[in-house]
């Protein structure tokens, strides 16, 4: 990815507590259907899974196909066992990985 | 003499031909339901039975949010939430998105834990022309959830 990924997540959070992580990653998501000026097909790009592991545990993840617009921007929901950091990855067709690591303020 | 005027009386050709006026509005009207769904890809049917194999999808407990129309099929919101407590017993395995006329019918698949505490994810999709959207929701009992929404799109998502 260019440009890093957006993540929202709450400020604080209690222990228990179910929370909602926005995230928007910057990917063309290029369907491998289209041509280009030479009539010649472009070929597939997309980010094809998202995962999401809070503490090492995982919580959510997604098979993303090229139905997915652009920029995919995904919400889930996180029920906070305790103290401990979100890992989020992100894979694409060309072999890229994108992880961010957000840790998450249990009060 | 007098020009008898010709009356029109019903008669059995009129019958037959009235008959079968009736039988193919009749039909015309069976076909309506199916109309208004637009066309199902047979990738679609194949996705849809390799995912439900015999089971029965019960149409409640589910809610798929979409817009009704859109201008651009290249963005298109959506959120889908699943009741469920998500515990141990009863939980959310996953969620299928499926397109009905876009040229992948597999749009996404999304899948929970018992840490998600929620069954409900929010997205955008692209579609190629105005279609039916099926989300599909597979429970930890076996059973399948299923719901279905029609947009209309004016203008399809690009090269999909």
């Amino acid at each position: 990815m260019k440009k890093p990924p957006r993540i929202k997540i709450p400020e604080t959070a209690k222990a228990g507590e179910v929370i909602e992580i926005k995230t928007l990653a910057t990917h063309i998501m290029e369907t491998g259907n289209r041509k280009d000026a030479k009539g010649k097909t472009i070929a597939r790009d997309i980010i094809h899974t998202f995962k999401a592991t809070f503490a090492g545990k995982p919580v959510f993840s997604a098979d993303l196909g090229p139905g997915i617009a652009a920029n995919p921007y995904i919400a889930f929901y996180l029920k906070v066992p305790g103290p401990g950091a979100l890992e989020l990855t992100w894979l694409d067709d060309s072999g890229n990985k994108t992880v961010e690591t957000v840790p998450l303020n249990v009060v | 003499m007098k020009k008898r005027k010709r009356v029109r009386i019903i008669g059995r050709r009129d019958v037959l031909l009235g008959a079968g006026a009736a039988v193919l509005v009749a039909a015309a009207l069976r076909a309506v339901p199916e109309a208004r769904a637009g066309k199902r890809s047979a990738q679609f049917d194949a996705s849809l039975k390799a995912l439900l194999g015999d089971a029965e999808p019960v149409s409640s407990g589910i809610e798929l949010d979409l817009p009704d129309a859109v201008e651009n099929g290249d963005y298109v919101p959506l959120s889908i939430s699943v009741e469920s407590p998500m515990t141990e017993e009863s939980h959310v395995k996953a969620i299928h998105l499926l397109s009905t006329a876009n040229p992948r019918a597999d749009a996404a698949t999304y899948h929970f834990t018992l840490l998600s505490g929620k069954a409900r994810v929010t997205s955008r999709m692209r579609l190629a022309m105005t279609q039916e959207v099926i989300a599909i929701a597979e429970m930890s009992d076996g059973k399948f959830l299923m719901s279905a929404r029609n947009v209309d799109v004016k203008i399809g998502g690009c090269g999909i």
